[in-house]
């Protein structure tokens, strides 16, 4: 995809006014950012109109990216900022949601790909289902260290938080998530053991 | 209770290869020799490969074609760094600085240094007559040429800003 270059690489070409070598790093990163995105406000359109935000952010201050970071966890930063942002905008309860009617809700709501996804019975779409069913603070921490890649420094460094709370609040998720998994897919866990 | 929760923190660290070489040893001989670790263990793994195995959320097919038409419209800013002159920052600490230092050189040269049996720095700072510091037209003169000077370098360093911001954009 990226045809031996790396982010850098694509960077430093990017500021020497090749503009159409943006599209990919936008290629590359637009699944994590919107995945990051949509765990945290919880809606498609939403997600889709804040991951342009961020790219379009990410372009205009790409000057500012001096490498002493990984330019993913730069652009995570980015995008947990302007979701959570966008949410405090909409004063929306950003809140735990530990209410399982909520979980319900959000998961109803979470999408069409969600509801394609419920009807198949794969690891993969009862995990997503899960993780969907998580708070925002949650997902969004399980999203970077398992789809992100990003190491606990790094997730410290994107939410602003010491390194330690980083690796108590990926503890907390992780066991938040097997209850999920325990509680709603008991059956489903059964029948793929 | 406490005791499964601590087994679960260790067994995630050593999942996520965080363990000290000290302790990984440790945890790979309770696996070979605890059942409720090695069974703990099992079930923590199976979580994590679930974990690993979840599909990322897809943004539409036109995203990456509408954030280009998007920074079609854009330019990159100058970096932070390039728009901020050193030589006015320094210019600006040099004067305050200068500032300081000229109050305080000017406050110590009213002291009497001589009197009073005490020799302690407190006391010595209530023997200063403030009041006939800032009385004095000497000093108020000073002050306002120095502040007046102020207002210029961070006009100056405004105005540098804002043209070199919009030389580049």
């Amino acid at each position: 995809m990226s045809a031996g270059f790396n982010d850098n690489e694509i960077i430093s070409n990017v500021l020497k006014g090749n503009q159409a070598a943006y599209a990919e790093l936008v290629e590359k990163y637009s699944s994590y950012v919107f995945s990051l995105c949509i765990k945290v406000v919880r809606s498609r359109e939403d997600a889709e109109e804040i991951a342009q935000d961020v790219f379009v952010k990410a372009y205009k201050y790409l000057a500012d990216f001096k490498g002493n970071s990984k330019f993913s966890t730069w652009l995570y930063t980015i995008a947990n900022n302007t979701a959570i942002s966008f949410l405090r905008k909409r004063k929306l309860n950003v809140a735990s949601l530990d209410n399982e009617k909520v979980f319900e809700t959000a998961d109803m709501n979470a999408g069409h790909n969600q509801v394609i996804m419920a009807e198949q019975k794969s690891k993969a779409n009862m995990v997503t289902k899960a993780i969907n069913m998580l708070n925002p603070d949650d997902a969004a921490i399980i999203n970077l260290f398992y789809k992100g890649e990003q190491t606990l420094e790094e997730i410290a460094m994107i939410l602003g938080i010491e390194t330690n709370t980083a690796k108590v609040r990926l503890h907390r998720a992780r066991t938040r998530l097997k209850e999920k998994m325990e509680t709603y897919f008991s059956h489903e866990v059964k029948d793929l053991n | 209770m406490d005791t499964n929760r601590i087994m679960e923190e260790r067994l995630w660290e050593y999942i996520d290869g965080l363990s000290s070489a000290e302790e990984k040893t440790l945890i790979e001989n309770l696996l070979q020799t605890q059942q409720e670790w090695e069974k703990k263990y099992n079930e923590l793994l199976e979580v994590n490969s679930l974990l690993t195995s979840a599909e990322l959320d897809a943004p539409s097919m036109r995203f990456t074609k509408n954030v280009m038409e998007e920074i079609a419209k854009q330019h990159i800013a100058p970096a932070t760094k390039s728009y901020i002159n050193k030589n006015i920052i320094w210019g600006i600490g040099i004067f305050f600085i200068s500032l300081i230092v000229s109050a305080l050189i000017y406050g110590f040269s009213q002291m009497d240094w001589s009197s009073g049996g005490s020799n302690t720095i407190a006391d010595n700072l209530q023997k200063v007559d403030f009041s006939k510091i800032f009385n004095n037209t000497w000093v108020n003169a000073f002050f306002v040429v120095n502040i007046i000077l102020g207002l210029f370098l961070l006009d100056a360093y405004l105005s540098n800003k804002k043209k070199k911001f919009r030389k580049e954009a």
